[in-house]
C-alpha cells in the first residue's frame, strides 16, 4: 500500500513579522476601545500568548473595572496572557485590550516571551531539554 | 456573557502557580490535520489541567467582536487548548495545540512566528489531512518534527516510505508515539527540541 503522496513547500519571500515584544509604554488609556476592538488597533499592547503579567500593585485601585480586579487577582503569581483568557473565559483579544490599560496604569508588569531567533539560544534549548527528561 | 465578580473567578490551584522568579515563557505548537490527537497530546505532557483560551472572528474574517460578547452577530469562537510545563524557577514551556484551519491562525498573535518549533502529527490512516500544515510551517520557516500517532487500525509504513510521501529532508525526524502516553509524548518534545539544538549548531535554517 503506497500513502498519499505530499509536496514539500519553500520559505516564503517575506520574513515573518517581528515576534511580539512587549511595549511597556502603552499609550494612553483609550475608554472608547473596549467597544471597538478590532484587530488592526494600533493602540494595543503587543502581547504574545505566553507573555508573563504579574501585578504590581496588591490591592485594585477604585477606579478599576471588575474585569480589571479579576485580572489583578489572577496575576499575584506570574500568569500567561493566554491563561487569563482561560480563567476568565474572555477571548484573547479582550485580555490583550484589558491588559493594554493596566499596563499605562503601572497596575502590572509583562515579562516579554522567549521567541524563536534566527539562531536560536542553545543554552535555552539545553534547558527544555533537561526540564522534559524531567517529567 | 454577562461578567461575574472576581471574586468568583478561580484561578490556578496553589499548586500550580507559578514562582515569582519566572522570568519568561516560550512555546511550542502542536499541529495537524482534525482528531490525529493534538488535545490528547497537550493533555498527556501537561503539568497543569490543560486550558483553553479562545478567540472571536467575524464572518468577514478580521474584525474581533469584544462588548464581552454580548454583541457577537457573526462571530465565530474559535478555540485552542493548551498546556504548561515548568522547566526551571524561571523558565516556563507552554504547549498549544492549534486548530487545523490554518484560516484561524492569524488570531493569535505571533502563535507560529514566536515558537521555538512545532509537532506535526500525523494519523496514518489519513495522512493527508496534516499536508496543509506542514506546507504552511514550511512557508513561514517554522522547525518541526512529526510524530506518528499510532492508532491501531492505521497501516503501518516504513519511515524511508513516510519520510518520501510527506516529502522530507533526511534531517526531520519522524517518530512513532502514543499521544497518550506521558512518556512517548515526552519524547516527541525532547525529540523536536534535540532537532532544534542541531539546528542551531549547524545554523542550516533561519
Ligand atoms: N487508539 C488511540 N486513540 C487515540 C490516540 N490519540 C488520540 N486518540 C483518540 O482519538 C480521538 C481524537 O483525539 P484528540 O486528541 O481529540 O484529537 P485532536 O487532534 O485534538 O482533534 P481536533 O481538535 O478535533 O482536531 C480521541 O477520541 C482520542 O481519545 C491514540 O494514540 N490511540
Ligand atoms: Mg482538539
Amino acid at each position: 500500500m503506497t500513502p498519499p503522496q505530499r509536496q514539500r513547500r519553500s520559505p516564503q519571500e517575506d520574513p515573518p513579522p517581528q515576534p511580539a515584544q512587549d511595549k511597556k509604554e502603552a499609550e494612553r488609556p483609550n475608554p472608547e476601545r473596549l467597544y471597538v476592538v478590532a484587530g488592526a488597533d494600533g493602540n494595543r499592547a503587543d502581547l504574545d500568548l505566553v507573555t508573563l503579567i504579574v501585578a504590581s500593585v496588591e490591592d485594585p485601585p477604585h477606579s478599576a473595572t471588575p474585569e480589571q480586579a479579576a485580572l489583578l487577582r489572577l496575576c499575584a503569581a506570574p500568569l500567561s496572557v493566554a491563561e487569563l483568557s482561560a480563567y476568565l473565559s474572555l477571548p484573547f483579544g479582550v485580555v490583550t485590550v484589558l491588559l493594554t490599560d493596566m499596563l499605562a496604569a503601572e497596575l502590572v508588569q509583562a515579562r516579554a516571551p522567549i521567541v524563536r531567533k534566527a539562531l536560536p539560544d542553545r543554552s535555552l534549548l539545553e534547558a527544555v531539554m533537561h526540564g522534559l527528561q524531567r517529567l | 456573557m454577562d461578567f461575574k465578580g472576581s471574586e468568583t473567578i478561580p484561578g490556578p490551584r496553589t499548586e500550580d502557580q507559578l514562582p515569582h522568579t519566572a522570568e519568561a515563557a516560550a512555546k511550542i505548537v502542536i499541529v495537524g490535520g482534525f482528531g490525529v490527537g493534538k488535545t490528547t497530546m497537550v493533555g498527556s505532557v501537561s503539568e497543569i489541567k490543560p486550558l483553553t483560551t479562545e478567540e472571536t472572528m467575524t464572518q468577514a474574517g478580521v474584525g474581533v467582536d469584544d462588548n464581552f460578547g454580548s454583541a457577537s452577530k457573526t462571530a465565530t469562537t474559535v478555540a485552542m487548548d493548551f498546556g504548561r510545563i515548568k522547566i526551571t524557577e524561571q523558565l516556563v514551556l507552554y504547549l498549544f495545540g492549534t486548530p487545523g484551519q490554518e484560516r484561524f491562525w492569524f488570531l493569535w498573535n505571533g502563535l507560529f512566528e514566536g515558537a521555538l518549533g512545532a509537532v506535526v502529527l500525523v494519523d496514518t490512516r489519513r495522512l493527508e489531512v496534516s499536508f496543509d500544515v506542514m506546507g504552511r510551517l514550511e512557508e513561514r520557516g517554522v522547525p518541526f518534527v512529526v510524530a506518528v500517532n499510532t492508532f491501531p487500525d492505521a497501516p503501518r509504513y516504513p519511515v524511508a516510505d513516510l519520510r518520501t510521501a510527506l516529502d522530507l529532508s533526511e534531517d526531520v525526524p519522524i517518530m512513532d508515539c502514543d499521544v497518550r502516553r506521558r512518556a512517548s509524548s515526552r519524547d516527541v518534545l525532547i525529540t523536536l527540541m534535540r532537532f532544534l539544538h542541531s539546528l542551531a549548531m549547524t545554523g542550516s535554517r533561519t
